[in-house]
């Protein structure tokens, strides 16, 4: 019998700092920047948004970006072990991290499932012209109201099977650990992405139509500069695309090499992601102004975002355009591929997590983690109220999950554990693009006052109105109960102890970190190891 | 499309792609240090 693998293995890490800025290019191209990022540019005054885009990309976005590669890297954990190292009383922002992650993996999942599935019927135009809208919500979905009749338990077999598939993919890619699982999916995966979305864009392009809806997106509304509100969703937006500020960053800068270039690494994501949200504008306006000319109306008056850009105006377009279909698999091609470089970071900030925690192997540690995920995945969201479950879950997630853990974060790390500069000097210790005290002011200062900022009117617009017209008795139990959860499930998690097989009381990896780079010893695992050593004389 | 739009649109590309660009050169330039790092975990 092999004997179980224990934490004196060293950690995990990725092959290469290529394969790592690949991977979190991965993580932060999501589903936003192809379904969000077009319409929150569009409304947010078209050309004229770059400004406060550009604004919020440097001094909130890469700032935060870098404040979570210096906490994954410095302290080489996951997210709960890092903020643990850190400070044991922060730890629960950790967990609350972790458990956040939890939430967006079983809804992310389902989202890819439905791409999946579209990207099939876009080759048969299944839906049949004119029917794309019913064809959603009645025959695939087949919706239910959460009203009438509560949470649904009847099985949608058409979502729920390719659920399961989407879920098999991803176990099996987090099972090959970082190196042959993470970081090989993404060395093929993006790659790929990016030239069907090159394709896409250069197809939509020659569709008739298509410059007008160009001008429709580029065309600048200089007066919408003085809305604070677009100033707001700019922060709000960059922030989201980003993956920052929940565990996934701090999880992945983990598995780097000591001596990492962090921020040179780092700017390259954040404008790696920028670039490609600005690619999935021009394709998908062009697109849009296809639909509108098509339709013989506005642009304005077809343009919109999330899952009815996806699973309704999309699907309409490839209905009418010559070459309908291919523009049809390579746009939910592209949300199958972008979403399951995303999923597979969620899901390792939990699996991490519990790798650190509990001492066990990434496949043991992997399937505890995966396969309760997939269970209530499918248990939720391949029924027919799936739509209402997500749209709640995924509204209050963001709002009272990443975005309060961040602004807490900050807050504690910057002005309680006064943390910011050792961050900078670890950051400086090893990479190109030096930072000084404008990056601790961004951090400590800036950040706290947009995210504190975005909170509060989350905060208001959420307890002013019933949130999507929902009954009261869903909002709280998927809305306000599944937030509540989250921060309460922090704090108890963080109140379990470690036991000396965790990477937080054995971790000769991180002792060796320290000495090299001249830190005090850990209290957890210095102490044991000298303990250790003296046993052993 | 309309001139204003087509600058912008310029604007956007130049400025987003050309951070990318400037990105990525200045990362070739500072290549990755092989020190005396630990050898990392054979998985499975």
């Amino acid at each position: 019998m092999t004997p179980p693998a224990t934490q004196t293995t060293r950690r995990e890490a990725f092959g290469s700092r290529n394969v790592f800025i690949l991977s979190a290019i991965g993580s932060a191209v999501g589903l936003g920047n192809i379904w969000r990022f077009p319409y929150v540019a569009y409304e947010g005054g078209g050309g004229a948004f770059l400004i406060p885009y550009l604004c919020a990309l440097l001094t909130a976005g890469i700032p935060l970006l870098f404040f979570d590669y210096a906490i994954g890297h410095r302290y080489r954990g996951s997210a709960p072990l890092a903020f643990r190292r850190m400070h044991r009383a922060a730890e629960p922002l950790g967990w609350w991290q972790v458990l956040i992650c939890v939430v967006i993996a079983v809804y992310y999942a389902v989202i890819i499932a439905w791409s999946a599935m579209y990207t099939w019927f876009s080759a048969q135009l299944t839906w049949g012209k004119g029917n794309e809208n019913d064809f959603f919500f009645v025959d695939f979905l087949q919706m239910g109201d959460v009203a009438e009749g509560g949470v649904s338990s009847d099985f949608v077999p058409q979502v729920g099977v390719p659920l399961i598939a989407v879920w098999l993919v991803v176990i099996v890619i987090m099972c090959l650990g970082v190196k042959r699982g993470i970081g090989a999916a993404n060395m093929v995966l993006m790659p790929l992405l990016t030239v069907m979305f090159v394709v896409l864009v250069v197809q939509s392009l020659f569709l008739p139509g298509a410059l007008d809806g160009l001008n429709a997106f580029f065309t600048p509304n200089w007066e919408a500069l003085a809305d604070p509100a677009v100033w707001a969703s700019a922060y709000g937006h960059i922030f989201f695309s980003l993956s920052v500020a929940f565990g996934i960053m701090v999880t992945y800068s983990s598995y780097l090499k000591r001596k990492t270039d962090l921020t040179g690494s780092g700017l390259v994501v954040a404008f790696a992601n920028s670039s490609f949200e600005i690619l999935a504008g021009i394709g998908v306006f062009a697109a849009l102004g296809f639909m509108a000319a098509a339709q013989g109306t506005e642009v304005a008056g077809v343009a919109t975002s999330g899952i009815g850009l996806a699973f309704i105006a999309f699907p309409t377009i490839v209905s009418n355009a010559a070459g309908g279909s291919i523009i049809g698999v390579l746009f939910f091609g592209a949300l199958v591929f972008a979403g399951v470089t995303s999923l597979i970071s969620i899901l390792e900030v939990i699996v991490a997590a519990l790798q650190d925690k509990l001492g066990w192997s990434r496949i043991s540690t992997t399937l505890v983690v995966s396969i309760p995920l997939a269970i209530i995945s499918m248990a939720l969201f391949s029924t027919t109220t799936a739509l209402a479950v997500l749209d709640t879950a995924d509204a209050f997630v963001n709002a009272f999950g990443i975005m309060a853990v961040a602004f807490l974060a900050v807050i504690v790390v910057a002005w309680v554990l006064h943390k910011l500069p050792a961050l900078q000097e670890h950051l400086n210790g090893r990479s190109s693009f030096k930072i000084g005290m404008l990056w601790k002011l961004l951090v400590g200062v800036l950040a706290p006052i947009v995210l504190g900022y975005l909170l509060f009117s989350e905060l208001k617009s959420k307890i002013s109105e019933p949130y999507g017209g929902y009954p009261d008795w869903f909002i709280w139990v998927f809305g306000w109960g599944m937030v509540l959860v989250l921060i309460v499930g922090g704090v108890l998690l963080s109140l379990l102890p470690w036991s000396t097989k965790s990477r937080a009381k054995q971790d000769p990896d991180y002792d060796e970190f320290l000495e090299a780079e001249g830190h005090a010893p850990d209290p957890e695992t210095g102490t044991l190891r000298t303990i250790g050593t003296e046993v052993g004389k | 499309m309309t001139p204003t739009a087509l600058i912008m649109m310029t604007i956007a590309i130049l400025t987003v792609w050309g951070g990318l660009v400037a990105g990525i050169v200045n990362l070739a330039k500072h290549p990755e240090e092989e020190g005396n790092e630990p050898v990392p975990p054979v998985e499975l």
